[in-house]
């Protein structure tokens, strides 16, 4: 564990998104629970001794699917850096089942999704967008995601859904949460 | 009610905010200066956490429809008005005045916060001249605790990422300066770059309110309340928590230091 600052703790995890659910089972009153890629954030005024998720019971994860309209602006350019054709990448990036690693990022219901095919795997642009409009999927290294709102962003747009990622009103606010699988469905 | 006649240059609503939500991605968001906002709510017999204004380097004009007692706390001289016409005037001695009325703003809150975030839009819309607010009722039980502002370095706590630096002792021995790049969501400061010991890309952690990020021009980014909840930068050191809201008041120009404390 590495400390962050005089509250937070960093742990080190292989399942950042199952480990973050046992902690947040075992520990209700730490008051943020964050998986990144490879660790867990915790911060509170105790410090979390060991958890096994493998010995806590944890809620399954839920499927998520998306509808997506394929006619990004950066289709064309994927596929020049990939070599492959647009029907192929949308093939590629639709026929993928996808893990949400972690949120955060941009903001609110923004999910890194991981398992994306390495045939996709492609550089982030040099000079990121002012403006990506909300519900545009896009890839960048290792991952995909979905952008809940409009925000500046440097990833590589694919296309859009309907869907609302992020909604405070909702019992879940989040569409995705951490540990939920993801599929993309042309339309 | 309130008119608002002129915005100032960045004024929000504050409360509390959002704590508890990061791992949606959900900025904490809240008052930057915690003992200032504490401070004035408890000036006008406001419970702890009442609704504020928060005001950013030029403070609001603002006109109230019956006599209101206002307390002014932050970057300024800390008062109590009774007024129907306030002009809350430039920041003196810090980045942020909190305006509070006595009953708190009456404001939507959402995730139990009525904060605005700059990262992420929840919340009111920042002021816009003709806005009107409306007051709330809330009143005080019991007195509530308060810890004075501290001068001086800010107390960090090195790491979590201090191994990826060559000299980490460096942003302990640098004078920081504040640049006008600075708002909510994070400070950027000016001083000799901090060289990175490894050029590979840290994976996106969690971050939390304080974190000092350091990108790849080697020049660290004090993270405040709006800051996003992960990010792939390595954090050198975390400011303590005492002292966040002395973080909170650095304006563009001031200078600041770090003192590592185990």
């Amino acid at each position: 564990m590495r400390r962050v600052g005089d509250r937070g703790w960093l742990i080190a995890a292989d399942d950042p998104a199952r480990l973050a659910a046992a902690l947040r089972r075992a520990y209700p009153e730490l008051e943020e629970v964050v998986p990144g890629h490879e660790t867990v954030l915790v911060v509170g005024d105790v410090a979390p001794g060991e958890v096994r998720p493998d010995e806590i019971e944890l809620p399954p994860s839920a499927e998520v699917v998306l509808e997506v309209v394929y006619d990004g602006p950066d289709l064309d350019e994927v596929a020049g850096l990939t070599g492959l054709p647009v029907d192929e990448v949308v093939a590629i990036h639709s026929g993928t089942t996808y893990t949400a690693a972690f949120l955060g990022g941009v903001g609110p219901g923004f999910a890194y999704l991981v398992g994306i095919d390495e045939r996709l795997v492609v550089p982030r642009r040099d000079e990121p967008r002012t403006r990506v409009p909300g519900g545009t999927v896009a890839v960048a290294g290792p991952y995909s995601g979905v952008y809940p709102r409009e925000t500046p962003g440097g990833w590589r747009l694919l296309g859009r859904t309907d869907a609302v990622l992020f909604d405070p009103s909702r019992a879940r606010p989040s569409l995705i949460d951490a540990g939920d699988t993801v599929r993309f469905v042309p339309r | 009610m309130i008119e608002v006649v002129d915005p100032g240059l960045f004024t929000t609503i504050q409360d509390i905010g959002r704590p508890g939500y990061a791992h949606l991605g959900v900025p904490p968001s809240g008052a930057v200066d915690r003992v200032s906002f504490e401070l004035g709510n408890r000036m006008v017999g406001n419970p702890e956490g009442a609704p504020a204004l928060e005001a950013t380097l030029i403070g609001p004009k603002l006109r109230f429809a019956r006599p209101t007692l206002v307390a002014l706390t932050g970057a300024c001289v800390a008062r109590v008005l009774d007024v129907t016409e306030l002009d809350v005037g430039r920041a003196v001695g810090g980045a942020r005045i909190y305006v509070c009325v006595r009953g708190g703003i009456d404001a939507e809150p959402v995730l139990g916060s009525c904060s605005t975030d700059l990262l992420s839009g929840l919340g009111p819309a920042p002021l816009r001249a003709g806005d009107v607010l409306a007051v709330g009722d809330a009143r005080a039980e019991h007195e509530g605790r308060f810890t004075p502002k501290k001068n001086g370095p800010l107390r960090v706590v090195l790491g979590p990422r201090d191994d990826w630096f060559t000299a980490p002792e460096q942003l302990c021995s640098t004078e920081w300066k504040v640049t006008s790049s600075s708002n909510r969501i994070g400070i950027r400061l000016d001083g000799p770059p901090l060289e990175r010991a490894r050029t590979d890309e840290l994976r996106s952690e969690g971050l939390v309110t304080g974190a000092l990020q350091v990108p790849p021009n080697g020049r660290p980014i004090l993270l405040l309340n709006d800051h996003p909840t992960t990010g792939g930068y390595p954090v050198i050191a975390v400011v303590h928590s005492d002292d966040l809201p002395s973080a909170g008041q650095l304006a563009p120009g001031d200078t600041v230091r770090f003192d590592a404390i185990r």
